[in-house]
């Protein structure tokens, strides 16, 4: 399989006085799979489509395994793209839609034949091949239209929602499959979804976007454990990091939590960052919330217990803090009950401090 | 309460009555009334000696007849032919996401508001050496221009065609940007992908996506073009002689100009069984399945 690595560099897009993209800078190594992720709007189909050569950018360039693409037309980029309604050709049997791109390079009809068919077996739609794709189901549709991309053996693969059209068991399946594809061909992948749980479980790259501005590039566990801002912060995750309002206090070393008369330490990753009588945002996402034991010696708040939701593996904890709502999760088993106030361990080697008029990192 | 019920049950009935009875009198009896017309000796008015197949032999040996069917096969195949081309490709250049779109569509779907008889006067004028197209051309200064199709009995036929075209393309092509519409745009982008070039996209992707629409335009054009009757007798009234002759202005001038009552019957019933062999497997496709996409 041919790879190669891929640089956005400082890709701008706009209408009139109307901005997509502003300043997007992404590199992704040979082999990686990068998500892109934000909410509708955010710009990240459009950036998928400005990388396939489908739309035009305002500035700034594409380089695809050390070569700009300035210019190029979709085909001679050397990529292959799965569309979020699979388009494909209704008129045409799955062979055909398949084996089309090659037909289109005038690849002779038994290698394409041969290409095609190793494709079917990989996807398990060879008994497919002959249908229309009016006859298939969802979930077939999109195999077919991952064959259509396979078939290419292109450097780069483009997803563009791919998974959104599917039922959620389906879903899931498919997510597996994809990312056993990934490990398999060790390809290059750019993949873009509004869904953070696709984007933790199958990148290599994250980059989150909002508003047409990268808000955060990273691996899943920098975007997760150390969100740039409060944006990626709440974006990412479910149930969302909690933020409770604060001011340092104490030299420095101390948190007043607002709207509760409650008192933490500055968080590890912060101290000596944060000066006396910042205003700041204190993030603790639910799972670095534990019920205290006696023997603990993490600091600890006394949290009313409002709401007990219980999931199967976990149970999400509603819980109150003052004026101040807090979503804990605990494994099963944990003992809370309605109505009582527990004292909850918070692990502040996790948590994060961001600045409460920019919302971003400190 | 109980009489109302009634009454609103069978209202409906009492509604649709008048014009059902209309219809399968005027309509399915009047045909049912010319079929059974055709199996007799009929000549000025209605008799009913039944002579059986006698004048379907007549109607088949009269040379007159066999002018109309040829006529027919060539206006049908030229007209259906070229009205669909000529449709589609404007369709297509409709399509391009061009300014002022809604008013080129007004533009070329203006000839199907006019009446047959409007638009073969129309061409006969244009088409008229003496006024139209060749007076033109040679009062700028082309003094030997001819065109006179109209008056020469080998071309007279080819006039027809070009009025009607003219007047169903406008149709054709409003039918042709409607299933264009529906092509969902990602295929339009996976065929860039892919590598198509332009006319690959039509005549591989779009055009066979568009079966649906093919088949309504020609079950349309088709019935159109066996009944069409009223823009010969516009345009060229059957001549020069009877070059232009089509079965329905052959039945017409059988039945009450000639005094061949049962002879133009029998001719209307060949039409009838033509047009109804074209027009009952397409509602029976269209009424069996939903079309698939």
């Amino acid at each position: 399989m041919k790879m190669a690595n891929l640089a956005i560099n400082h890709i701008n897009k706009s209408f009139g006085n109307l901005t997509v993209l502003k300043d997007i800078d992404i590199a992704i190594e040979d082999g990686e799979f990068l998500v892109l992720v934000g909410p509708s709007g955010c710009g990240k189909s459009t950036l998928l489509s400005i990388i396939a050569g489908l739309d035009d950018h305002t500035s700034g360039s594409i380089t695809i395994d050390g070569k700009s693409v300035q210019g190029l037309e979709p085909k001679e980029r050397d990529i292959a793209m799965v569309f979020q309604s699979y388009a494909l050709y209704p008129a045409m049997t799955v062979e055909q839609n398949i084996g089309f791109s090659l037909e289109m390079s005038k690849m002779p009809k038994p290698e394409r034949l041969e290409r095609v068919g190793k494709v079917a077996d990989l996807l398990q739609i060879r008994h497919l091949l002959k249908r229309r794709p009016g006859q298939l189901s969802g979930g077939q549709r999109q195999r077919v239209a991952m064959g259509r991309a396979l078939v290419r053996e292109p450097k780069i693969f483009l997803f563009d929602e791919p998974l959104s059209n599917l039922d959620a068991k389906l879903r899931v399946e498919m997510r597996t499959e994809i990312k056993k594809l990934h490990q398999r061909l060790g390809a290059t992948i750019v993949y873009v979804t509004h869904d953070q749980i696709e984007a933790m479980t199958m990148a290599t790259r994250i980059a989150v976007m909002k508003d047409g501005i990268l808000q955060q590039f990273g691996t899943p566990e920098d975007i997760y454990d150390r969100p740039a801002n409060v944006f990626v912060a709440t974006f990412m995750g479910s149930p969302p990091m909690n933020l409770l309002p604060a001011v340092i206090v104490d030299g420095s070393q101390g948190l007043s939590i607002q709207g509760a008369d409650a008192m933490l330490p500055v968080p590890f990753s912060a101290v000596t960052r944060a000066p006396q009588g910042k205003k700041v945002l204190l993030g603790i996402r639910p799972e670095w919330l534990s019920l205290a034991s006696t023997s603990t010696y993490q600091p600890t708040l006394d949290l009313y217990v409002e709401v007990v939701e219980p999931t199967g593996p976990d149970i999400f904890v509603a819980l109150r803090l003052g004026e101040r709502e807090i979503m804990g999760r605990l494994p099963t088993g944990s003992r809370t009950r309605v109505g009582e106030k527990a004292r909850f361990a918070v692990d502040l080697s996790k948590a994060v401090l961001f600045d409460a008029e920019t919302g971003i990192a400190i | 309460m109980s009489l109302s019920k009634r009454l609103g049950k069978i209202m409906p009935a009492i509604v649709l009555s008048p014009s059902l009875a209309v219809v399968t009198l005027c309509v399915y009896g009047f045909m049912a009334y010319t079929a059974l017309l055709s199996f007799t000796d009929s000549k000025m008015f209605a008799r009913f000696d039944f002579v059986g197949w006698r004048q379907y032999g007549r109607l088949f040996e009269s040379p007159r007849w066999i002018i109309a069917i040829e006529n027919m096969a060539i206006f049908g195949t030229l007209y259906i032919v070229c009205a669909t081309c000529l449709g589609l490709f404007i369709a297509i250049l409709i399509d391009q996401r061009i300014r002022f779109e809604g008013v080129f569509r007004a533009v070329f779907l203006y000839p199907m508001a006019l009446s047959f008889v409007v638009t073969g006067v129309i061409w006969q004028w244009l088409l008229n050496p003496g006024l139209g197209l060749e007076h033109m051309m040679r009062e700028l200064g082309w003094t030997s221009f001819t065109f006179q199709w109209l008056i020469e009995p080998n071309r007279a036929i080819y006039t027809i065609v070009i009025a009607g075209v003219w007047q169903v393309t406008g149709f054709v092509m409003a039918l042709f940007l409607a299933g264009l519409r529906g092509v969902d745009t990602e295929i339009l982008r996976a065929a860039r992908i892919d590598g198509a070039p332009i006319h690959k996209v039509y005549t591989r992707i779009i055009i066979p996506a568009l079966r649906p629409a093919f088949l309504t335009v020609f079950v349309i054009e088709a019935h159109l073009a066996i009944k069409s009757y009223d823009l010969v007798v516009a345009l060229t009234k059957g001549g020069p002689g009877v070059s232009t002759e089509l079965p329905s202005t052959f039945m017409y001038s059988m039945t009450f100009t000639r005094n061949e009552l049962a002879v133009g019957a029998a001719s209307a019933t060949v039409m009838l069984v033509t047009l109804a062999s074209i027009i009952i497997p397409y509602l029976y496709s269209e009424l069996r399945h939903e079309p698939t996409t």
